[in-house]
């Protein structure tokens, strides 16, 4: 996670194994919402911008239903940790850890994420 | 093999269900786990689940989810849980128990909790192919098999409460199904003959076939021995492809016979008040199993689990607490097919000189009987149709209740029942008799445990974790502990924000807040301010600040600037997400009325896109299965052809329903489909606190449904009758009369002053039902407010609604002509031409269906990721 700075030419990028993957503009996140990355290797990635900046990045699957939609949940704060809703039932996980708050025996994967 | 004990004494116990699983629960609180080597055999190929909950199986739950066993509580405790293991034989003087694997373990303290077996009469054939019992998951895995492969009419031995909760899962299961009963009446048990008669009437009424009265004589069977039909005591026959058997249980004592220990001349092991077997000190007898020292083997999960604490207590030898089994209560509720059905304390009236309180009413099915003593003592009762008061009434058995018995069975609305609130109850009063948990406990739990929710309290007391049916009395008590006690209860929308809804929405409006950052940061809790708020109050306050937008000065497109952050996926997407991650479409389609063009319009539509299509409930068409990025092309096409966003997705008006009304009809009084066209089109695009649906009937015959709808109107020789508060859905209401004989403009004046008198003052997804329900004075205080303006509010009502109808426009419409709003309708930022390779479609009956294996299967890469990607790795 970086503080990203508000200029336009600013690129969104993941850590995947020792490279940096170039995304989208981060201007295409519009702040308290997620948009959903395809990558190389045909997963799929949910990156989240917050009110002060912050960017997130965990896998884009929805562990209960299977869907790929976790990019499309709401996103708010628990305790001080930023987390998201899935739109399909609810469950919330932990932004930077990937935890499900709602469920203790699941996970989801992360990444690492900057803007440049 | 022999496991040899060690210094520390060994309790073997054999059977892991429902009590068993208790009784281990029940050492390890009295540190027991600590000091004894404990041995569970277990014979059934899983560890303990709910067997009380084991018909939710056809309605979804799992068999992981029917688990009681938490394996973390059984490693901690260093048990020794052999699955799929039964004990064979015991031998007493040795103290060993040998198990089916060969295993031989020596006990110092041998517990038997092996529950019952469900008795099959000895009728011929009756072991023939087709023929089941109801007892296990592995029972239900087989019925549900062989029923989805073989039989399509199933019948069940025995009108008891298994029997009812075995029939109700075959006509779940698609088969039409009949009850055999012995006895002249349903539940003989449980209720008496009036009860049995309201039952009856109302399992008639679902389809199911009832024949009470007659036996089952023997099972007919085609040439190769499958199950045919039964043939019953008064000479007719009955053809069935299955017959379930549900003839009452016996206690599983055989174990116990074959070592010599004293059974019951009925069955079942004779135990002591410590539910210490009879024959052997070391041996005890705890569940189903058990012949309790009253002479009674019980078949509830209750006084199993009292007898299991007893057995523990026993054994831990603390002189402070020396628990003793002498009987139990045998109440029961229950919601058989979806009928309410109680029975508590001396429910036939058995006491001397006891006297009946009878409420009956055939024609909905409803009676109610209570047993009163002498002196007035509440002794017992049954309740049928409706079981609300069993929570409280059971709690005041044998005591005289504070107010009339006659007030407590009279339905609501007739007379003035006084309405028994649990606060009332004395502290020793029973509320979870499942968990034998009193009222003074739970008080407790508040006060000194300091729990401050339902489901702490549940933890800490175990009430309300078996049947379920104590929960709401619980609700209310610690409600009303925790305001007793001081405890500031948060009234708060959630963790960002002290408010309630309606007081939000008073400060949005007085204040002109339009946007949601600066009522958090001005208005939110203290360490919420600042933050990214939660998935409650965002979705909420959007909702206010789309209702007000005209007058706050807000934008009304909901997916302006910030407003697009807060609105519910749903509403981000402008449709509605499907378990498989496509969306449904849903035009408006005003009063159900649609032109053949326009039929034909969306039948192009959704061939173009393949999409399944379905008529629904509110008189319209959802085109199901478009994918997110078909969403701005299918619309394109539907706005052209002059369709609009029926806000399906929404907490919106959703339809107003219409009956072809005077213009065809020979009956209708009124232009029905004409008011509801334009009701629809007025309160189209209104945010609310819940979605709000409407209907209009052209006559009092009411085709339209409009009394289940939020605001219904009934035509009139004279005008309109408005009706509000209606719902469908879970808990069904049907709707109050607010007014009659209105002229169009009186009835849309009322309306829009009714609306947003609800918008303003309801709490978060509170429907009209539920809010006309909760506000203090109910109906009255709403026709005082929006009929006689007694807050001299209802021009403001009135000029909120006019300036929301003046500023509609169709959000789909603005979203397409908007590219910066369309480039969010894609699949993936960085490949927005590839759709999502999990979603999938296969064949159904012509149309197409979600793709399931596909979301279970794990992600199915797209044929070469790299080649549609924007993006590109870099070091
Ligand atoms: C499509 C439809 C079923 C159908 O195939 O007929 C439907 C489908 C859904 N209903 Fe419904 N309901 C549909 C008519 C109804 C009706 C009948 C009616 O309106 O006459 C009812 C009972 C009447 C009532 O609401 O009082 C109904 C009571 C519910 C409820 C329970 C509401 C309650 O107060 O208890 C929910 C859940 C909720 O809203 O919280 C619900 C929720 C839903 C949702 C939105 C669930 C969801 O979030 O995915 C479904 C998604 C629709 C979609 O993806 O397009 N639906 N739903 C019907 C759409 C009608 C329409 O044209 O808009
Ligand atoms: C469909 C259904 C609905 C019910 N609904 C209700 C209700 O609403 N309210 C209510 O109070 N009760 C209800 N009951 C009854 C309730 O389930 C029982 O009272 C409760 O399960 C009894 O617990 P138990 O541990 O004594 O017996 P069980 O739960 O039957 O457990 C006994 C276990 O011992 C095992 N066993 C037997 N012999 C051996 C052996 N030799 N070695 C090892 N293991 C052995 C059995 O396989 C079984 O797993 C219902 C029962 C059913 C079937
Ligand atoms: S409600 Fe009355 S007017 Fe409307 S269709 Fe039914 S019978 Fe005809
Ligand atoms: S009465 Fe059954 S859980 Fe409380």
């Amino acid at each position: 996670m970086t503080l990203a700075l508000e200029t336009t030419d600013l690129k969104i990028q993941l850590q995947l194994g020792d490279d940096w993957f170039t995304v989208c503009d981060l201007t295409r996140l519009t702040p308290g919402r997620g948009v959903a990355a395809l990558l190389p290797d045909g997963r799929q990635a949910a990156l989240f911008r917050d009110r002060n900046g912050e960017l997130y990045a965990i896998d884009n699957r929805d562990p209960f239903g299977g869907a790929a939609v976790l990019s499309r949940g709401l996103t708010g704060t628990h305790q001080g940790r930023p987390f998201v809703a899935s739109p399909l039932l609810k469950q919330r996980f932990d932004l930077e850890t990937g935890q499900c708050l709602d469920d203790e025996a699941v996970r989801v994967a992360t990444y690492e994420v900057r803007a440049r | 093999m022999t496991a040899t004990p060690g210094a520390t004494p060994t309790i073997v116990l054999v059977g892991h269900g429902m009590v068993g699983q208790r009784f281990l629960e029940a050492l390890a609180e009295r540190g027991l786990t600590a000091t004894h080597r404990v041995v569970v055999l277990c014979e059934e190929p899983r560890p303990a689940y709910d067997r009380v909950a084991l018909t939710s199986y056809f309605s979804g739950r799992t068999p992981e989810e029917l688990s009681m066993t938490d394996m973390e509580f059984i490693d901690t405790h260093g048990i020794e849980l052999y699955v799929g293991d039964p004990a064979e034989t015991i031998d007493r003087e040795a103290r060993k128990v040998t198990a089916r694997s060969g295993q031989v373990f020596e006990y110092d303290t041998l517990v038997l909790a092996t529950g019952s077996y469900p008795f099959v009469p000895p009728v011929p054939n009756k072991d023939a192919e087709g023929c089941f019992v109801y007892r296990t998951i592995e029972d239900l895995l087989a019925i549900e098999e062989y029923a989805k492969a073989k039989a399509t009419v199933g019948a069940v031995v025995g009108g008891g409460l298994l029997g009812l909760e075995a029939a109700g899962a075959l006509k779940g299961l698609g088969l039409t199904s009949h009850i055999v009963e012995f006895a002249p009446r349903l539940m003989p048990v449980q209720v008496d003959d009036g009860g049995g008669a309201a039952l009856l009437r109302t399992i008639e009424d679902m389809g199911l076939t009832v024949h009470t009265g007659v036996g089952t004589q023997e099972i007919l069977t085609d040439a190769s021995g499958t199950v045919t039909g039964m043939k019953l005591s008064d000479g007719s026959e009955l053809a069935a492809d299955m017959v379930v058997f549900s003839a009452g249980v016996r206690p599983r004592d055989q174990l116990a016979r074959d070592c010599g220990l004293t059974v019951g001349e009925r069955g079942g092991i004779t135990v002591d008040e410590q539910c210490r077997t009879v024959s052997d000190p070391r041996v005890f007898a705890i569940g189903e199993c058990a012949l309790a020292s009253d002479g009674r083997v019980y078949g509830l999960v209750a006084p199993g689990y009292e007898q299991a604490e007893t057995a523990a207590a026993t054994i831990a030898e603390d002189e402070t607490e020396e628990l003793t089994f002498t009987g139990a209560d045998l109440s029961t509720k229950l919601k058989l097919l979806g009928v309410d059905v109680a029975s508590f304390g001396d429910a036939h009236g058995t006491a001397e000189d006891c006297l009946d309180v009878v409420y009956s009413d055939s024609r909905s099915g409803l009676y109610k009987k209570l047993v009163i003593g002498r002196d007035g003592t509440l002794l017992g009762g049954i309740l049928v149709g409706d079981a609300e008061a069993y929570g409280t009434l059971r709690a005041f058995t044998g005591s005289v209740p504070p107010v009339s018995p006659e007030s407590l069975v009279l339905p609501a609305g007739t007379g003035a029942p006084d309405r028994l609130g649990p606060t009332a109850l004395p502290d020793d009063a029973i509320i979870c008799s499942c968990n034998n948990v009193r009222k003074g406990t739970i008080r407790e739990a508040v006060t000194e445990h300091r729990c401050t929710t339902v489901p702490e309290v549940k933890k800490c007391t175990k009430a309300g974790t078996t049947c379920g049916s104590c929960v709401k009395v619980l609700g209310q008590l610690v409600t009303a502990e925790l305001e007793a006690s001081g405890v500031e209860v948060d009234k708060g929308l959630c963790g960002c924000f002290s408010q309630t809804r309606e007081e939000l929405y008073e400060i949005v409006l007085a204040l002109r807040i339009n946007t949601y950052q600066q009522l958090l940061d001005r208005y939110g809790r203290e360490g919420a301010r600042g933050g990214d708020g939660c998935e409650i109050c965002k979705p909420t306050v959007g909702s206010i600040i789309a209702s007000l937008a005209p007058t706050i000065g807000a934008s009304g497109y909901v997916l302006e600037g910030e407003q697009a952050a807060l609105q519910d996926s749903n509403d981000h997407f402008l449709a509605n997400l499907q378990k498989n991650g496509s969306y449904s479409v849903v035009p408006r389609i005003p009063g159900g009325e649609i032109t053949p063009e326009g039929l034909i319009v969306i039948g192009e539509i959704a061939r173009d896109f393949g999409l399944y299509t379905k008529i629904t409930g509110g008189q319209r068409i959802d085109m199901f299965g478009a994918r997110v990025e078909q969403l701005p092309l299918i619309w394109t096409r539907l706005v052209d052809a002059g369709f609009e966003s029926g806000h399906a997705y929404g907490k919106s008006l959703r339809t107003v329903k219409s009956c072809v009304g005077q213009t065809w009809c020979r009956y209708g009084v009124q232009d029905s489909v004409r008011m509801a066209i334009d009701l629809e089109l007025r309160y189209r695009g209104l945010r609310s606190p819940h979605k709000l649906k409407s209907a209009v009937s052209g006559c009092a015959r009411e085709c339209a449904e409009a009394q289940s709808k939020d605001f219904g109107i009934i035509a009139t020789a004279g005008g309109w009758n408005l009706y509000v508060g209606g719902n469908g859905g879970a808990t069904p209401r049907h709707a109050d009369l607010l007014a009659q004989d209105l002229s169009d403009g009186e009835l849309i004046r009322l309306i829009d002053r009714f609306l947003m008198f609800y918008i303003r003052t309801a709490d978060r997804l509170e429907r009209t039902s539920t809010w006309l329900e909760r506000i203090p004075g109910g109906l009255d205080h709403v026709r005082d407010v929006v009929v006689e303006d007694s807050l001299g509010i209802c021009e403001e009502l009135e000029s909120l609604m006019a300036a929301h109808v003046a500023n509609y426009a169709d959000e789909w419409a603005t979203t397409i002509n908007d590219p910066e709003k369309l480039a969010r309708f894609v699949s993936f930022v960085n490949a927005p031409d590839t759709p999502d390779p999990v979603v999938g479609f296969v064949p159904e009956r012509d149309q197409i269906k979600p793709d399931l294996p596909l979301l279970s299967i794990g992600m199915r890469p797209t044929e070469n990721p790299a080649d549609v990607l924007e993006g590109s790795a870099q070091r």
